[in-house]
């Protein structure tokens, strides 16, 4: 997509541009084929802006102290990173031992007794980074998908009735700019009152996570929903009439294809708000995902926390990138208007 | 208004037909006092002005619109919502764009004849349907795929499949080049001459409404359109529109028909209605 914007500059410049600027041109297509121009557009550039961005922030950080020393530059942050990487690992050998002691325990117990009952505990080590990243993607799928599971056929109802619409409308419209850090007071209180259980499936931080994530993330996909089958083309809806399709036939063959596009485009945006939402939430919620990391190496307040918490942020950064990325492809799998620019 | 050419075992019997849409300042009398017989196997257009109403009474046929006067009765029964023995050709196809050319005939034979034929005789029927518009050769493309000719081909292979007692025509080749329009009429007039379809079509197209039709419903200009003229066309079929260009009925036909557009009916449209007339048009499309 991006090799495209080069391409179609070329030409408009070629054109505009005087009988110079066009020798010069052919002399760069003589040297360097279009294709390879093109290649080192779509990789330089980015490149380019990366390094710029690296060298503006190491500057930045530089000449900015604070209680916890001088603000982690790149590099700083990418020995955090490795920090981060190598407790990983440790944490990972030491559960390994872990369990091969107990492994080790019980059969040893066992030829002593044979009737004896193995027991097997959990190992109860403190969660690594990845870890808490593996947390954080389970707590925001499933609330987005929870989301969407209720958004979808929601938004098709009120897209099909404009008497539903109008009264749905401003419901929506009053919950949608609300902020995750708004509902979550409620949501745990909820949470702690309702979901009582001595052997709890889920935590309750999860779970009020999860629910905060949810009330977010649902407004997109509804109204998003609505819009796209409120808009399909009434030629179809007249066809559907002259067919006399029932209710359902007509939603599952005219109306969910027709809307498609726009379901992916509420969903990629809820999916956005999902993943924003998510780490507000876990910070209070105290769900050990990447939220309550930054949280803690906030709390924590070593001299590497701020380093720490540079890596959580391009992370976090960096995973909603390929969310979003995601989507896309599911769109475009999904989406009949091939055609269509998606980006 | 010329009722010695109304059929008398008509199929379809519009009587005082009339139709009013409410709006802010009032209700529109868009429609007023339209009769019309139509005969079994006839092929009728309906053509006038923009705004005229010629898609109101389409519509109205086809179920789409209710008649708050009178009312339109199709072999005895009255028509009171759309139904696939009315089929309708749209001005612009209107296929799903996700379904290839078959599975959109598909559709529409799935759920028309769901009880009564087997997967294989309803694969025969969509194939056979399709061959009959010469799209067999394209019949698992997309709409997006296919040109705009091609596109209403299917649709009215979708409308034929239907097997409707009447197939309605909204303006079916008004957004093609003129060439296409050309094989497209040609198409029609040869599918009309072996099924014996009764078509109620509108158009634009003063050569296309003589080529094709058995009797011209020349509509007056609105608000309150009616029925101005019938012209019956006397030319025997098939028809063959270049022997036509020079038979001298073919040219007075045409003669009839453009002096009722243009002299009789010509529209003298106030700058300061346009406004009105436009809305006009919007609800009535």
């Amino acid at each position: 997509m991006t090799s495209k914007i080069p391409t179609s500059s070329n030409s408009s410049s070629a054109d505009l541009s005087s009988s110079n600027i066009k020798s010069l041109r052919s002399i760069t297509d003589d040297v360097m084929p279009l294709w390879l121009q093109d290649t080192i557009k779509t990789i330089m550039l980015p490149v380019i802006g990366l390094l710029f961005f690296l060298l503006i922030w190491g500057t930045a950080a530089q000449s900015i102290d604070t209680s916890l020393g001088k603000f982690p530059g790149p590099t700083q942050a990418f020995e955090q990173f490795q920090s981060l990487m190598t407790e990983h690992n440790e944490e990972r050998v030491k559960e390994a031992a872990f369990y091969q002691r107990q492994d080790d325990r019980n059969a040893a117990r066992l030829e002593q007794d044979p009737t004896y009952q193995v027991k097997i505990r959990n190992y109860t080590g403190k969660p690594t980074f990845i870890d808490q990243i593996g947390t954080s993607l389970i707590t925001v799928l499933t609330g987005f998908i929870l989301a969407s599971i209720i958004a979808i056929p929601l938004g098709i109802m009120i897209g099909l009735s404009k008497n539903l619409y109008a009264a749905a409308n401003p419901v929506i419209q009053l919950f949608k700019p609300v902020s995750p850090l708004a509902w979550l007071p409620l949501v745990t209180m909820v949470v702690s009152a309702v979901y009582v259980s001595d052997d709890p499936i889920f935590a309750k931080s999860f779970v009020t996570s999860v629910i905060t994530v949810l009330l977010c993330s649902l407004w997109p996909t509804v109204l998003n929903t609505a819009v796209g089958v409120a808009s399909i083309s009434p030629d179809l809806i007249n066809v559907s009439k002259v067919l006399r399709l029932k209710p359902m036939t007509h939603v599952f063959k005219v109306v969910i294809p027709s809307s498609i596009p726009m379901v992916f485009t509420g969903l990629r945006l809820s999916l956005g708000i999902a993943w924003m939402v998510l780490i507000a939430a876990e910070m209070l919620a105290q769900n050990p995902g990447l939220g309550k990391f930054v949280w803690d190496e906030f709390q924590n307040g070593s001299s590497n926390s701020l380093g720490r918490i540079m890596v959580a942020v391009i992370v976090i950064g960096l995973i909603g990138f390929l969310l979003d990325r995601i989507m896309l492809m599911l769109q475009k799998f999904f989406s009949w208007d091939k055609q269509a620019l998606l980006r | 208004m010329n009722n010695a050419d109304n059929p008398i075992n008509p199929i379809l019997e519009l009587t005082g037909v009339g139709i009013e849409f409410p709006t802010p300042k009032g209700p529109f009398k868009a429609l007023t006092d339209v009769n019309l017989k139509i005969a079994k196997g006839e092929v009728i257009s309906l053509i006038g002005h923009s705004g005229c109403g010629k898609s109101t009474v389409l519509n109205i046929v086809a179920g789409l619109l209710q008649a708050t006067e009178g009312g339109a009765v199709l072999e005895g029964k009255e028509v009171n919502e759309p139904g696939p023995e009315r089929a309708v050709v749209f001005q612009n196809h209107s296929l799903l764009p996700w379904l290839t050319a078959y599975e959109n005939v598909e559709l529409a034979v799935k759920t028309i004849f769901d009880k009564n034929k087997t997967k294989a005789e309803m694969k025969e029927w969509i194939e056979y349907n399709l061959n009959l518009v010469h799209m067999s050769h394209a019949m698992h493309k997309r709409p997006d795929e296919i040109s705009g000719g091609m596109k209403q081909r299917v649709g009215i292979a979708r409308a034929l499949a239907m097997e409707p007692k009447i197939l309605l025509m909204d303006e079916p080749f008004g957004a093609l080049d003129a060439l296409t329009r050309a094989h497209l009429q040609d198409s029609v007039m040869e599918i009309q001459k072996d099924l014996g379809n009764t078509i109620i079509m509108i158009t634009h197209d003063v050569d296309e409404a003589v080529l094709l039709s058995d009797r011209i419903v020349m509509m007056t200009n609105g608000p309150s359109a009616t029925i101005g003229e019938i012209l019956k066309i006397d030319l025997p079929k098939p028809r063959n529109r270049i022997e036509l260009a020079d038979d001298p009925r073919y040219n007075q036909y045409r003669q009839q028909v453009l002096s009722f557009l243009y002299e009789k009916q010509r529209k003298v449209e106030p700058l300061s209605n346009n406004h009105k007339l436009s809305k006009d048009k919007a609800k009535t499309a």
